[in-house]
């Protein structure tokens, strides 16, 4: 789109500040990670490397991120494959409620976390009887998840219509056949998207977690925070997030360049034929 | 096998529904909701104060407190305020970031902005929250570089709580915003163009009644985060918002929590029901 | 997939509403059933270590250089989660999934009433036997006569501040409490984030204001409590931060934006041992200002739902062993309560700065302890502890 130089500029500008807004924390954090000093301050008073060996060789750190980890594709894992049988009911036919289910998934996330964290336990202990472990934290993280992953299927199947599905019917495929052979392909990238971006909410999520997780066990943001509070460890706090927002930038770009592939076949010139890659991509982020 | 138990549900949609429905359902509707219940319930009994048991008698003793007692209807307006500032900041500061991206920005341009865009939430919430607290610190980065101007931070309080949310937030908006803007037609832009219209009357009567629904879409995420949020105004602030209530009050007598927990959620819902009239649910 | 009108799925959504009211009635049993009485089941032999012990602890009670020996004497692992304030203690105690915890006296007597913890057979623990007498069978940690835990060790909360900014040297509390003196530090002064923080305006008003007949600052009628509570509604604007972590009082006082405050040792030493200008109540004053000062006396306690009892039993006879009591003493700057800690510290003066062996110097030390409508002294219109509770809510706005 053509805007005039002002406009450009204005709009630049905008951009500028939106943007070191987002960086200048981040910017503090790397800055910390040096620090010589235990005691967080400014200016630091002086630089180190001291602290990365420290963070990668302390055992409890290693062990919260492989929770993290383990937590995050099993909460992803079980948001998929829910999200995904919702939104095929939601989006392919019609019945009684079927308005309230798109409500119903965005709960878990709209309501205070402190709530949802208190009723799980409150379930999982009073209620079930059940101790509180990885398990009930997977519980928790997957039913927030869910929303992510529903918003992307449904709108992925919303823009294809069901008449691929219908013509494959036709040609005598059943109903498995048709969903794995013809659906499924077509939700792919929005089932990338969705688990993505799922991950990233299930690996970062400290309060429901704080409730539903037991003595145990550590995911790394519970590590984090206990080690907020204990001044000797507050620098490796720091490095710790560093290197994770290093590593992290792989799967963000990396699934970036998976939705945006979408564009080659049916890229054409100008608007509207690259905007269906752009519209694809869009769709990763929409709300239900 | 698989095709036995296709053509049994072939021709039955019901039951098509109902298999598909049942998992997602049974989690959420029961799971969730009734979990939820079952602390909600507990808003109506009140609480022995040397034991913490839970009497179960029901009252209304806890939302009597809750609405004679002044410093909880304070609370709440604090917290609804924050959050509606919050999301009018973060709508103002993510659309020219999300505009810029949809519609400006060059195809590699824009994979570098989404990355940029995305990659701060794979970072700790608690360590932003905590480097903002270094920095809005007495001799934190805020005052040191507004000193030379005569000037300082806000410190501690409120308003470094809305500056953090908004920060914390801010890609919830710029993603679904963008999203919005990329379903506009180019086409339509310039019809306008055409037809006479600045470029400013152009963003205000096509682009954004157009965006709208996706503006209100990413505002459910700023209201409902910083609605709900405790850690950080514990962390940069002395003031208690309705998070920190719950909190404080969750060990002691979790029936008074449970009814004050009534109240993001009754805000939140009735905040859904209008988003949903303003066709945030929708899509293209 | 077909788009066909599905029938109304009503019944469905009729058996999750019924689902939901079953879980309702499940859940209204249930936690009637919860809080059970306090049952006598103490351990009556230590068995084999189990491999772990998980503990809630205060800051500082629970490191490495005490630990580490302890994992390999006993094969029992340690992860210890830090709580900040006596509720949070108790919050976590609730949920049945650790073993024990250092519970201040404003935790002690709700754990017991609660059934969240079991008493402890002292024979097991031979460490006991040479605890200080005068922290055996008080009343934060005898109940009925029974034990319900071990002395970890005690203290009284410091006044601290930036010897740079805040002249003269305070001898008092007042620095913080009267409104006149608190105004000069505006904005700079610390106070602890916890309801218990009454009793300290309350201890403040017991010297000060006398004709209010205070005896203990934790049982306070209506006339009393009032008093305390408008005193620190008047600090409430002075007041800089609220503080229940340590190293967020910590990065405060290094950061400069608080310069007098309540705290504990824990911080004034970690300030000192990173250079920072901090300097507290002398040991010539008996670290207290001259009121007197609220303070903790700890007791490890076990868990009624203990997954882990014999481990836990290991730790509760190894942190009051004299060399391990010693060094959490002195790491954390508090008084031991093992005896003969006192041989064991680095600094042989400690036990003697530290008042260890003085039962007088305790009596201007008020232990935490829980509030209770009953007065102790024939009447029962005292405050408990919800009110207190609440009170805080509405002091800090």
């Amino acid at each position: 789109m053509r805007l005039s130089k002002r406009s450009t500029r204005l709009l630049r500008i905008g951009i500028g500040i939106g943007l070191a807004f987002i960086y200048i924390p981040l910017i503090v954090v790397g800055i910390y990670a040096f620090n010589a000093s235990a005691i967080l301050e400014w200016p630091p008073p002086g630089l180190t490397l001291d602290w990365f060996p420290k963070a990668i060789e302390n055992e409890a750190a290693r062990e919260a991120f492989v929770t993290s980890i383990k937590a995050g594709l099993a909460a992803t894992a079980i948001a998929i494959v829910l999200g995904t049988l919702a939104s095929l009911a939601v989006a392919r036919y019609r019945f009684f409620g079927r308005e309230t289910i798109s409500f119903l998934v965005i709960l878990p996330i709209a309501l205070p976390g402190i709530v949802t964290g208190v009723a799980f336990s409150n379930t999982f202990t009073q209620v079930l009887g059940i101790d509180l472990s990885l398990f009930t934290v997977i519980v928790g993280h997957a039913t927030f998840c869910i929303v992510v992953v529903y918003n992307n299927v449904v709108a992925r199947l919303r823009r294809i219509s069901g008449s691929f599905e219908e013509a494959s019917a036709d040609l005598g495929a059943h109903t498995w056949q048709t969903f794995r052979w013809v659906t499924l392909p077509s939700l792919q990238t929005a089932l990338v998207a969705g688990g993505l971006l799922a991950f990233a909410l299930s690996f970062d999520e400290i309060i429901v977690t704080n409730f539903t997780i037991g003595a145990g066990e550590q995911t790394l943001p519970i590590w984090i925070f206990s080690n907020l509070f204990r001044p000797n460890q507050l620098p490796l706090v720091n490095v710790v997030a560093v290197i994770v927002i290093v590593i992290s930038i792989i799967p963000v770009y990396f699934a970036h360049r998976l939705t945006r592939e979408e564009d080659g076949p049916v890229a054409g010139k100008g608007g509207r034929g690259g905007s269906r890659g752009k519209r694809i991509e869009a769709e990763a982020t929409a709300v239900p | 096998m698989s095709r036995r138990l296709a053509s049994f549900f072939h021709g039955r949609p019901r039951l098509q529904v109902g298999a598909l429905l049942a998992g997602p359902m049974g989690w959420l509707a029961i799971g969730y909701l009734g979990s939820l219940a079952v602390l909600l319930i507990a808003a109506f009994w009140s609480v022995d104060p040397l034991s913490g048991e839970i009497v179960h008698n029901l009252g209304l003793e806890n939302f009597e407190t809750l609405v004679n007692e002044p410093v909880y209807r304070h609370i709440i307006q604090r917290t609804v305020v924050v959050a509606a500032l919050v999301t009018v900041t973060d709508a103002v500061l993510a659309f020219p970031i999300a505009f810029y991206m949809a519609k400006v920005a060059t195809r590699r341009g824009k994979a570098i902005l989404v990355v940029a865009v995305l990659l701060p939430l794979w970072s700790s919430y608690l360590v932003k929250v905590y480097a903002w607290r270094t920095m809005l610190s007495a001799g934190g980065v805020i005052n040191w570089a507004l000193a030379p101007l005569g000037l300082h931070g806000p410190g501690f309080g409120v308003t470094a709580v809305w500056l953090v949310m908004s920060y914390l937030w801010l890609p919830y908006m710029v993603l679904p915003i963008y999203a919005g803007l990329e379903r506009i037609p180019n086409s339509l832009i310039s019809a306008s163009e055409d037809l006479g219209a600045s470029p400013f009357t152009t963003f205000r009567r096509v682009i954004l009644p157009l965006s709208f629904p996706a503006v209100v879409a990413g505002s459910i995420f700023t209201f409902a985060l910083t609605l709900g949020d405790y850690i950080t105004p514990k962390l940069v602030s002395n003031d208690q918002f309705i998070g920190n209530v719950i909190s404080t009050n969750i060990s002691s007598d979790l029936p008074f929590a449970s009814a004050l927990a009534l109240v993001p959620i009754v805000v939140m819902v009735a905040y859904l029901l209008v988003a949903r009239k303003l066709g945030a649910f929708e899509h293209v | 997939m077909s788009r066909e009108h599905a029938h109304p799925a009503r019944t469905a959504w009729l058996v999750v509403a019924g689902l939901v009211a079953f879980m309702l009635l499940l859940a209204g049993c249930g936690s009637s059933d919860s809080g059970s009485s306090t049952s006598s089941n103490e351990l009556q032999k230590l068995g084999k270590g189990e491999g772990q012990v998980n503990l809630i602890s205060w800051a500082g009670y629970v490191e490495p250089e005490w630990t580490k020996p302890f994992e390999k004497e006993s094969g029992c692992k340690v992860n210890d989660k830090v709580a900040g304030t006596s509720d949070e203690m108790v919050q976590l105690m609730r949920t049945g999934q650790y073993d024990g915890v250092s519970a201040s006296g404003n935790a002690t007597a709700r754990l017991v009433d609660g059934g969240d913890v079991s008493p402890v057979n002292v024979s097991l623990v031979p460490n006991y036997k040479t605890i200080f007498s005068d922290l055996k069978n008080q009343p934060y940690n005898t109940f009925e006569g029974v034990h319900y835990g071990i002395p970890h060790g005690r203290g009284a909360n410091l006044l601290m501040w930036n010897p740079e900014n805040v002249k003269p040297a305070p001898d008092s509390w007042d620095v913080i409490l009267d409104p006149k003196k608190a105004a000069k530090y505006s904005g700079k002064i610390s106070a602890y984030d916890d309801p218990i923080y009454i009793a300290d305006a309350a201890v403040y008003l017991k010297y000060h204001q006398p004709d209010l007949k205070i005896e203990s600052p934790y049982e306070l009628n209506e006339e009393q409590f009032e008093a305390a509570v408008t005193l620190l509604e008047e600090q409430r604007p002075y007041v800089g931060e609220y503080w229940s972590d340590a190293a967020k009082q910590i990065s405060a006082f290094a950061g400069g934006d608080s310069e007098v405050g309540t705290t504990w040792q824990y911080q004034y030493f970690a300030l000192k041992g990173e250079g920072k200008p901090v300097a507290a109540s002398p040991a010539s004053q008996g670290f207290l200002p001259k009121e007197g000062a609220t303070g903790w006396s700890d007791t490890w306690m076990i868990s009624s739902k203990a997954q882990h009892p014999n481990c836990m039993y290991m730790w509760m006879n190894y942190i009051v062993s004299p060399k391990a009591n010693a060094e959490v003493a002195e790491y954390f700057g508090e008084a031991p309560a093992q005896s003969l800690a006192c041989a064991q510290t680095v600094d042989k003066e400690f036990c003697s700065k530290y008042h260890a062996e003085e039962p007088e110097f305790w009596k201007r030390v008020y232990y935490w302890e829980t509030p209770l409508a009953d007065c102790g002294n024939g009447s029962s219109d005292c405050k408990d502890y919800n009110d207190w509770v609440k009170a805080w809510t509405s002091i800090k706005g």
